[in-house]
């Protein structure tokens, strides 16, 4: 007999994975960075992208890593998705990170990137018409995240206060 | 366009010596503050992948007790002093002479968690003020803020300046540990410059 174990896909800083059923797919330490899940449930897809900046203009010279950039990533994970066979119109998406990290005040605009990391990737899902099924976004903690698209289920490990899932 | 693959070993020579030397100051302030003697690696410098740097600790889930401010004046750029978790609830329990001390209720323990920051302050002041003599430059520490989560979490923060660049940032990095103990005692700070801030770090060290 054939028995295939699951797998799980590592989802590096400012990567993008996709993963089929059984398997699930994982991206650690998210602090300011944004987790971004798109999913087709029917066909049991879904892509995981690491966003750590709200927009490419932001990369000085040529964009290199798609996924890096909130504008750029969404676009990059639907285009790897699509070519994978998901549906565009059954797209979905489920989303965490975006904390702030460390409380103090800085004239750096690179600081307190978190929240403008939120704003921007939720702008441009609303572009594509991809509706937000759930979030767990802000605050001042790290997570690490872990989706499942058998189940859609999104699982948030935190330091201080355990696992949820949304 | 890229600095890391424009830099030469000379350079990497004098980031390592400003770990040196600013660790070095480091170690012998925290060493007065417990009373005994705390030892130091040799910095490790390098350019890392970010992937490679989450690797290098442990995992970006891996919990730690991180002590963060942004150096500012001449120079930019961001300083951690990181513990693993025991770690931390060791320092913390020889500074405030509390056996009981458990890292995970920190947030009850007032005097524990203005140890923490007590620590950041005195190290990452020694670290920045023997480069400031070093470098003959002006530079400042931001008010230190104190984080235990996961090392990727905050660790990111301080590679947000080298972002816009690539996916790898140069790190200066000194590990320091007290070895006579039984209770080792190990922390690492880490100095990552913002890019805009290499020339000129380069440019005050460039006759050592």
């Amino acid at each position: 007999m054939n028995v295939q174990i699951p797998a799980v896909v590592k989802v590096g800083i400012a990567d993008v994975q996709l993963v089929k059923t059984p398997d699930r797919i994982r991206t650690s330490g998210l602090g300011s960075c944004v987790g971004l899940v798109l999913f087709d449930q029917e066909k049991k897809l879904a892509g995981l992208v690491h966003v750590m900046l709200p927009d490419s203009s932001l990369s000085k010279g040529a964009v290199e890593n798609l996924a890096k950039y909130a504008d750029t990533g969404v676009k990059h994970t639907i285009d790897l998705l699509l070519k994978e066979g998901a549906r565009k119109h059954a797209l979905k998406a489920k989303l965490a990170g975006g904390a702030e990290m460390f409380k103090f005040k800085s004239t750096n605009d690179l600081m307190r990137i978190g929240p403008r990391n939120v704003s921007a990737v939720k702008e441009h899902l609303s572009l594509h018409h991809i509706p937000i099924i759930s979030e767990d976004t802000g605050g001042n903690n790290g997570r690490t995240i872990e989706f499942d698209p058998l189940t859609t289920e999104l699982e948030i490990r935190t330091v201080k206060q355990g696992i949820m899932k949304i | 366009m890229s600095i890391f693959n424009e830099i030469k070993d000379e350079q990497l020579d004098i980031l390592s010596e400003v770990g040196n030397i600013g660790a070095g100051h480091a170690a012998s302030a925290l060493a007065s503050l417990l009373n005994r003697k705390i030892d130091m690696a040799v910095p490790f410098v390098k350019v890392l992948s970010f992937e490679d740097l989450m690797d290098f600790f442990g995992g970006a889930d891996l919990p730690v007790a991180s002590i963060f401010l942004r150096m500012e004046g001449d120079l930019t750029g961001s300083i951690f002093f990181i513990m693993p978790f025991e770690q931390a609830e060791q320092f913390v329990r020889e500074l405030v002479q509390d056996p009981a001390f458990d890292i995970d209720t920190i947030h009850e323990h007032m005097l524990g968690t203005s140890a923490l920051h007590e620590l950041g302050n005195i190290l990452a002041g020694s670290y920045l003020s023997a480069l400031a003599d070093l470098t003959k430059l002006q530079l400042h520490p931001s008010v230190p803020d104190v984080t235990l989560d996961m090392f990727g979490a905050v660790i990111s923060e301080g590679l947000m300046q080298f972002s816009p660049l690539g996916d790898q940032a140069i790190v200066i990095d000194t590990s320091i540990f007290d070895d006579q103990n039984q209770q080792e005692l190990k922390g690492n700070m880490f100095l990552l410059p913002d890019f805009e801030s290499f020339e000129k770090l380069f440019k005050a060290l460039g006759n050592l």
